[in-house]
């Protein structure tokens, strides 16, 4: 059966940073997916992250990237683009990391077959402790239609939950957007 | 200018100015600057902290039994170790106690923790700074394989295995995307490996990269995610029955202890007959490169690690020990209190952060993080592109933290002659055997190879200590003890009203701690002091400089515009740094601009 990932990396704590998670989880709260479907909350991680994408036959990436566009332009890019397009302008640190980890696979001859980076053109990545920015954080529903879209092509049949069904969380609910924004200081 | 500093370090500032820019992963940018004698040797070295991280800010006000979930966003790399703490220090304000099983399921985690981290650090790291990917293409498979065999029974040594390991490094050099292995500086004379050597530790690299997936298998089996663990305030979240089904949420059962147990005797075996003989290997074509000691084996911190008995966080308990040791007197070791105001504290007239008095330094408990961003006068550059750092005023994000007004370097090294000074059996002979085998006096274990050599002994200690840890919950599991929590005090109404704690770890890279003081059930102060705020610390007060500082001292460089040297005793301390490059002219144009690991 096809494994696909479906990864989000970012730092939380730092402002649009946080977007690749974010969109994880919101795409988690308002679809349910098959069980060879894996949603993860990559976090700053590194090399952990290299077994959970060698053993991918699909993957998406989550990510706030710099193209030098306008901020919370949407952009996608495909396959082989993908690691030039983390190298192109790195604005984050984790990109480095990620960039290295796809290297790795490559070495290893066990990239994904697909891959597919939904980026988002921060406009605030130095504001400790703050959350994503209103352009950015408005493109989170525009980043989860275009991977239940992109998932639909892999013949992924997502299922739109209830409004009253709440699945258990990715992460600890302390983090979550809701409860990090209401003890915002920043 | 010329001056010796307080800890008797001279620094002459003389010389043309080099800027290396690395940047640290997660705990904050960091930026470099030295200045080189017309022999091209380091007379003085500034390091930087150029972000801010306001984690102390972000926490305010929160919730206590949430802090661990920030404080392990903190890092990338030692996630759990920040979230261990994290929950310490909550756990020690409030007076609350964790179960034994608790305690080994931690001790256990924070060992895997080290076996891992330092494994990935010396091959997918630190060994770039040794060995010279691209000559491994010129090594011959058969020498290598007899080279490999001469060391160690590792199995994967035929002539045939390192053959196509070199054809699959050529195909990957070939291909143009040279990925993690970019602008390395290969050729650079201060590579001091035969061909065969590279090799071998290319096999090993690649090698390394497929185990460390298997270990951390481990912090999923206990902490239910990956790659962000659960933790609890008051023990594990998570539940033990031995009989459990296999389910998503479903306690830790005999099927996933016996994967552990395996992954286990896995990781002794792979530090033991692949990592240690790598070391050793290395380290004897590279004894003659003595620099890098800075404040090793002088001034050495440890908060000391791994209670045996749950609960017990004093001295008699914890199996790596806690204390100081000053001016390099081996003979003296100095009890280390973490609530003693007078012990530890930061300063920050050196640093962009405000005090009200910044001739004193602030224990934790009272510590102020007002950030201040100003530039000294002799600074090159505006705010935004800063050229050069003016090191007589404030120039870092990174307090200065010292103990007893003393500078301090922490680490695996620090925790190794702390133990070797206590005459530790399980600390000092494996020390004394490499030694011995390399043929070096104690002397040659303060320096950047011997950090680099204590962190593989431990993660020795480490991978053998999870074997251990693993036995006794077994034992205990089997004598019906399976609480894994303890929530008496998990409601807030049952807390104080107003509570101090503090919580310690060493993390891989040195001794953490995080200070809370807790009013009316929510976070008032969070303080915590990283690794890198001992080791990476600016200058005090009284000018004397940090850990990084005094390591690059007195190194020369074999090229000028390559700063491999001074990459390789940074790595030393294991800053998890992805590095920007800027090597200076010294008319201030730009040379070269690299960017490396």
């Amino acid at each position: 059966m096809t494994q696909i990932i479906i990864l989000g990396v970012g730092n939380i704590l730092w402002a649009d940073e946080g977007f690749g998670v974010r969109a994880v989880e919101a795409l988690h709260a308002r679809y349910e997916l098959p069980g060879n479907v894996r949603l993860i909350d990559g976090g700053t991680q590194g090399l952990t992250l290299l077994p959970i994408i060698e053993d991918a036959d699909v993957l998406v990436i989550l990510d706030a990237v710099d193209y030098g566009l306008e901020p919370g332009s949407l952009h996608l890019v495909d396959d082989d683009a993908v690691p030039y397009c983390l190298t192109a302008k790195k604005m984050s640190l984790h990109q480095t990391s990620m960039l290295d980890v796809l290297g790795l696979a490559r070495l290893n001859g066990r990239l994904p077959e697909r891959m597919r980076l939904v980026g988002v053109q921060p406009l605030n990545l130095e504001n400790y402790g703050a959350s994503m920015t209103p352009p950015v954080k408005a493109q989170i529903d525009e980043a989860v239609a275009e991977t239940i879209k992109f998932l639909a092509e892999c013949g992924v049949e997502a299922r739109l939950r209830q409004p009253d069904e709440h699945p258990d969380p990715l992460g600890p609910l302390s983090v979550s957007l809701e409860a990090y924004e209401a003890g915002c200081f920043a | 200018m010329n001056f010796v500093t307080p800890n008797g370090f001279n620094l002459d500032d003389s010389g043309r100015r080099m800027v290396v820019d690395p940047v640290t992963r997660i705990e904050g940018h960091m930026r470099c600057e030295v200045n080189l004698d017309s022999n091209n040797v380091i007379r003085n070295a500034v390091s930087s902290g150029t972000m801010w991280r306001g984690l102390e800010i972000i926490l305010k006000g929160r919730d206590p039994r949430d802090a661990w979930a920030f404080c392990e966003r903190i890092c990338g790399v030692c996630t759990g170790t920040h979230a261990l703490a994290s929950v310490r220090t909550v756990e020690n304000a409030l007076g609350i106690k964790i179960p034994n099983n608790a305690n080994i399921i931690r001790n256990l985690m924070q060992a895997t923790l080290y076996a891992h981290d330092h494994l990935v650090h010396f091959y997918h790291l630190h060994a770039l700074d040794w060995v010279d990917v691209v000559s491994a293409l010129k090594a011959d498979p058969k020498a290598t394989s007899a080279l490999a065999q001469s060391i160690s029974p590792w199995p994967n040594s035929s002539p045939g295995y390192f053959t196509d390991v070199q054809a699959k490094l050529q195909r990957f050099v070939a291909s143009g995307q040279l990925g993690p292995f970019m602008n390395g500086y290969w050729g650079n004379p201060a590579y001091l490996l035969p061909p065969e050597a590279n090799l071998m530790a290319v096999a090993h690299y690649l090698e390394a990269l497929d185990f460390q997936r298997e270990i951390v298998k481990i912090h999923t089996v206990f902490g239910g995610k990956n790659p962000h663990p659960n933790w609890l305030v008051g023990g594990m979240a998570c539940a033990i029955n031995l009989d459990a089904p296999m389910a998503a949420g479903a306690p830790v059962n005999m099927v996933q202890l016996n994967l552990v147990s395996d992954i286990i005797d896995r990781t002794i075996k792979f530090i033991d007959e692949v990592y240690i003989p790598d070391l050793t290997a290395i380290a004897s074509f590279y004894k003659g490169w003595d620099f890098g000691g800075g404040l090793a084996g002088k001034n050495i911190l440890s908060y000391g690690e791994f209670p045996s008995k749950a609960n017990d966080y004093s001295n008699n308990s914890l199996l790596m020990p806690r204390g100081a040791i000053i001016n390099g007197n081996l003979n003296e070791i100095h009890d280390v209190d973490l609530t003693d105001p007078d012990q530890v504290q930061e300063f920050v007239d050196h640093s962009w952060y405000s005090y009200p008095d910044e001739a004193k330094g602030l224990h934790p408990w009272l510590g102020i993080t007002e950030p201040n961003f100003v530039l000294g006068e002799k600074t090159i550059g505006t705010k935004t592109n800063i050229k050069q750092l003016d090191e007589s005023a404030k120039y870092s994000f990174i307090k200065a933290a010292r103990w007893r007004g003393m500078a301090m370097e922490v680490g695996p090294l620090s925790r190794f002659t702390l133990g070797y000074a206590k005459g530790m059996a399980e600390f000092k002979d494996p020390v004394d055997k490499l030694l011995t085998d390399l043929k070096l006096p104690v002397a040659a274990l303060f320096t950047t190879l011997g950090r680099t050599a204590a962190r593989g002994l431990e993660a020795s200690w480490a991978a053998h200590q999870m074997r251990s840890f693993f036995n006794q919950l077994m034992a205990n599991l089997a004598a019906g003890d399976t609480a894994t929590a303890n929530t008496d005090m998990w409601e807030p109404s049952t807390w104080p009203a107003d509570a101090k704690g503090v919580g310690f770890a060493e993390a891989p890279r040195g001794a953490l701690g995080h200070w809370i003081h807790i009013k009316d059930t929510k976070i008032e102060l969070y303080q915590a002091v990283v690794p890198t705020t001992w080791n990476g610390s600016p200058r005090d007060p009284a000018g004397a400089v940090g850990a990084f500082e005094a390591a690059l001292l007195n190194t020369p460089l074999a090229d000028a515009n390559q700063p491999l040297e001074i990459l390789r005793t940074l790595h030393s301390f294991d800053p998890c740094l992805a590095c920007s490059t800027h090597v200076i002219a010294p008319d201030g144009g730009e040379l070269i601009s690299v960017k490396v690991r």
